[in-house]
């Protein structure tokens, strides 16, 4: 067991836990911080997905110790009062079925959208290519990202 | 049923305190006779019968609805109260839902599966809300001493025109409580609906888009215990023997503990339980047969030829149909077992106490779940309480309550509340699966080319009847006979999305076009000649609507020009399940020597579309998992172990691989009819008919990307190269 002392959407936590628990649990079972998803559990589906220092990764298999210092953001944090463009374009399209992945499709949607803020369908399935969604709403989250991409 | 009405007036003001100042109305779930109660003389009965639910308006003229059906994606969550406020004349911004915990007493069919709630309670809902539209209406014209006829209802508001007087629903909800409840209601027609047929936002969207917790997985409370639970890695072993020393010394671990085949570690966190249970030492032994695909295949051989068939329907002569035949026609589909992976993994919440049991979480059958409970742990029902959080995804895998019962017996033994969490590992190899299943078609034409005989032999593993005996083309063939052989083995199987017509559908609709294409006439001509001839001269029972099936198949070949397209494959399909008619069109176009799948154009006809949002997911949805499924999905057993067991072996489709999905509805003012499962059947057909046109290939197994089509090394086809005429 160690002391971690995170940065996670904006605020500082501290945690008392093995160095390689990965931060998913760490946000879930000690943080409270359920938005993030557990599915696969081995980096496939991108239900985990979370941003950190701005970038789209996967917390599933990503050890505390290797991130103490990052900046993280998750669903929770991505905005203040879930009017992110993403958000806002998710609501608009009315994206979400069982809703299971949708936070990691949006925390992938957002951080990619921050790196090409003007893409084609083509760069959008790429980047969404990651995230499973077992309910198949892929062609709504497609539009939304698209849509997304208007408003911001 | 008879009722009094001073009772119902006494049990209104009794629940109107309840909700201080605002009105409640009760309607019962369990009437069975649909058209002839009102539904709210039934709160007159809440104190024996029971409520079943209730439409609540609170002082500030809020209406919320209590939603009893387990929400999977469904979108029961928003069809349920829209239904209610198109008859109630609510403000939709005013309306709340709320899911209902699990309560038989007040509901009926608390449970998803069979594409049932809207068809189930459609009137009910309706009915509950024109009453209290009617009561409000009552309330109002008393208080201004006009005629009730001369006011109306709007938005939320009844407003007397003449008058120019106008009072919020809120404001009129206490008096409206004391208002007799009338014995008859009118309903809208359809052509005055404002809500229903629109297309109404998923009203839990803000929490889902926000991360707040909603599902099973979600839920925690202060003092629980995480657990993972070891089972046997194969179907046909059983425990033998368990070293739990090393787990039990790893940190954060409060106990292992052994019951039946489960091995359970009991800890702090989900990450610690997950690193404890790799260090347990486990042996097994066999208890049954350890069973492998390879084996399957062989055996699937063998019982088409020679098992015990049980006949499913039998019409007319059918050996003579086929001595006396022109041309016969054979063919064989089979495909894998599936699992259902729904994403959020299986996981339940229990607490075992003295006095009751608490149980938490995703199920889509939390009657039965409870039930299997109080069985299994010897406690009366009514002190077990479960509380449906939303499942994320079901597919029919929460049908079973396995990973219910198991939390509560762990509960019970740790004396412990406890949520037990699966790993997707867990649950592909020791879940349950959609059976692996072959068909053997055959067809006899004479010589005009029409089919005058049919014959189907379906063999399942743990399927039970793999056939749909009284669909079509049942009925339209004088001489027809479909048997069932079963294969009972120790491999679970369940109810997957659209059980057995997932795949009958598929192999169904392909035979029905190698008929057509054999018999050179063109496939939709060619159904739309076998409805006409059920019509006119059927065989035996019809089970099916006839006029919805031909207005399926011909607004898709509308819709997507069918036969009139260049440059494009067109393969066809059309399939009846859980009451609907869903006709599918794909294109497919040659891309570098293969076939690329370009688009499925997909008619319904569900009866009346609630909401229009929510039809197209299903539609869109259903069309993306039948498509996904047909092509990727496959799930093979080695010695009773199964070969895939997370996402990087079990292959979903993902975003790049969907088609362009263009959905439809017919707008014929049925009563809905369910829509949840009947747009996935039809799909694997439409794709390899636009196959077979495309490359003379027609793709007889599941999945298709195993095909030498598309590359796939196992399945190496000996057939001859077919070319469509
Ligand atoms: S749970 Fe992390 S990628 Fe699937
Ligand atoms: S909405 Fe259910 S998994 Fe994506």
């Amino acid at each position: 067991m160690a002391t971690y002392n995170l940065k996670i959407n904006g605020k500082s936590h501290q945690v008392d836990v093995a160095a390689d628990t990965p931060l998913l649990w760490v946000l879930r079972d000690h943080l409270g911080l359920v938005g993030t998803k557990y599915a696969c559990g081995t980096a496939q589906c991108g239900a985990c997905t979370v941003h950190v220092n701005g970038t789209a990764a996967r917390s599933c298999m990503m050890p505390i110790s290797g991130i103490a210092s990052s900046e993280i953001t998750t669903i929770e944090g991505l905005s203040e009062n879930g009017d992110h463009p993403v958000q806002q374009a998710w609501d608009e399209v009315d994206v979400a079925q069982c809703g299971y992945c949708q936070a990691g499709q949006i925390m992938t949607a957002a951080a990619f959208l921050k790196r090409n803020p003007d893409p084609t369908d083509e760069e959008i399935a790429s980047a969404m290519h990651g995230n499973i969604c077992r309910c198949g709403a892929y062609h709504r989250i497609r539009e939304a990202v698209k849509l997304a991409s208007t408003k911001i | 049923m008879s009722t009094n009405i001073d009772n119902s007036r006494r049990e209104f003001l009794r629940m109107t305190s309840l909700t201080a100042g605002g009105f409640l109305l009760g309607f019962n779930w369990l009437g069975n006779e649909l058209k002839a109660a009102p539904v709210a003389i039934n709160a007159a009965l809440a104190g024996d019968v029971g409520f079943n639910s209730y439409i609540s308006i609170s002082a500030d003229g809020i209406v919320t609805l209590f939603s009893p059906n387990p929400e999977l994606g469904q979108n029961i969550m928003t069809s349920f109260p829209m239904i209610v406020a198109e008859e109630l004349d609510a403000d939709w911004s005013k309306v709340k839902v709320v899911q209902a915990a699990l309560d038989t007493t007040k509901f009926e069919r608390q449970l998803t599966g069979g594409s049932g709630a809207v068809p189930h309670s459609w009137m009910r809902l309706r009915k509950a809300g024109a009453t209290a539209r009617a009561m409000l209406v009552e309330a109002a014209a008393k208080r201004w001493n006009v005629p009730a006829g001369e006011c109306i209802a709007e938005n939320g508001f009844v407003i007397h025109a003449a008058s120019g007087k106008k009072l919020g629903y809120g404001e009129l909800a206490a008096e409206a409580a004391t208002v007799p409840v009338p014995a008859d209601v009118k309903l809208k027609d359809r052509k005055d609906f404002k809500l229903i047929g629109t297309a109404v936002r998923n009203v839990e969207n803000q929490k889902i888009h926000t991360g707040k917790p909603l599902f099973g997985l979600d839920f925690y409370r202060e003092g629980m215990m995480h657990a993972m639970i070891q089972r046997p890695t194969a179907f046909g072993l059983k425990l033998k023997s368990v070293d739990s020393a090393a787990a039990k010394a790893m940190p954060g671990i409060i106990d292992v503990v052994t019951f039946g085949n489960n091995v359970a570690v009991v800890g702090k966190s989900t990450w610690e339980v997950m690193k404890a249970r790799k260090v347990l030492k486990v042996e097994y032994e066999k208890d049954g047969a350890l069973e492998s695909s390879a084996d399957h295949d062989k055996l699937f051989h063998d019982l088409l030829d020679n098992g015990k068939a049980t006949v499913q329907r039998k019409n007319g002569d059918v050996e003579a149909a086929f001595k006396n035949a022109a041309k016969i026609i054979k063919s064989e589909y089979q495909c894998p077992f599936l699992a259902h992976s729904p994403m959020e993994p299986m996981n339940f919440f229990a607490h075992v106490r003295a006095d009751g049991v608490e149980l938490v979480g995703p199920s889509q059958t939390p009657a039965s779940a409870r039930t299997a409970v109080s069985k299994l742990l010897n406690i009366a029902e009514d002190k077990i309480t479960l509380q449906l959080t939303r499942l994320g995804g079901g597919f029919g895998r929460r049908l079973k309550f396995d990973y219910v019962t198991e939390a509560a017996e762990l509960s019970s033994i740790i004396k412990a509340p406890v949520k037990v969490t699966w790993s997707k590992e867990d649950d592909m190899t020791g879940g349950s699966y959609r059976p692996a299943v072959r068909y053997r078609f055959e067809a006899a034409l004479d010589s005009n080319g029409n089919m005058t005989g049919y014959r189907l032999r379906g063999v399942g593993i743990n399927s039970g009847n793999p056939t749909r005996q009284d669909n079509f083309p049942s009925g339209a063939v004088d001489n027809l006979l479909i048997e069932s052989v079963e294969h009972v083995s120790p491999i679970t199987t369940g109810a997957w999305r659209a059980p057995i017509t997932n795949f009958l559908a598929f192999a169904e609709q392909s035979f029905l076009d190698e008929v057509a294409q054999a018999a050179g006439k063109d496939p939709v001509e060619f159904r739309l000649n076998l409805l006409q001839k059920a019509r006119t001269s059927p065989a035996g029972e019809i089970k099916y609507d006839i006029g919805r099936m031909e207005g399926v198949i011909k607004m898709a070949a509308d819709k997507a020009g069918w036969g009139t397209k260049k440059g494009v494959y067109q393969g066809f399909s059309v399939y009846f399940s859980h009451r609907s008619y869903v006709a599918q069109v794909c294109e497919v176009a040659m891309e570098k020597g293969k076939p690329a799948v370009k688009k499925i154009y997909a008619v319904a006809d569900c009866g009346e579309v609630v909401n229009l949002s929510g039809a197209r997911q299903q539609v869109m949805g259903g069309v993306v998992d039948g498509y996904g499924h047909a092509m990727f999905g496959k799930l093979t057993f080695k010695d009773g172990e199964t070969e895939q067991k997370n996402y990087n072996t079990y292959r979903l489709i993902r975003m790049k691989e969907i088609p362009e999905v263009e959905p439809y509805f017919v707008d014929n003012g049925i009563e809905p009819t369910g829509l949840g499962e009947p747009a996935l059947p039809p799909t694997g057909g439409a794709v390899a008919n636009a196959i077979f046109k495309a490359t003379g290939r027609r793709i007889k197994n599941q999945p298709f990307n195993d095909d030498e089509l598309f590359g796939g090394k196992r399945v190496k086809s000996t057939l001859k190269k077919e070319r469509p005429g």
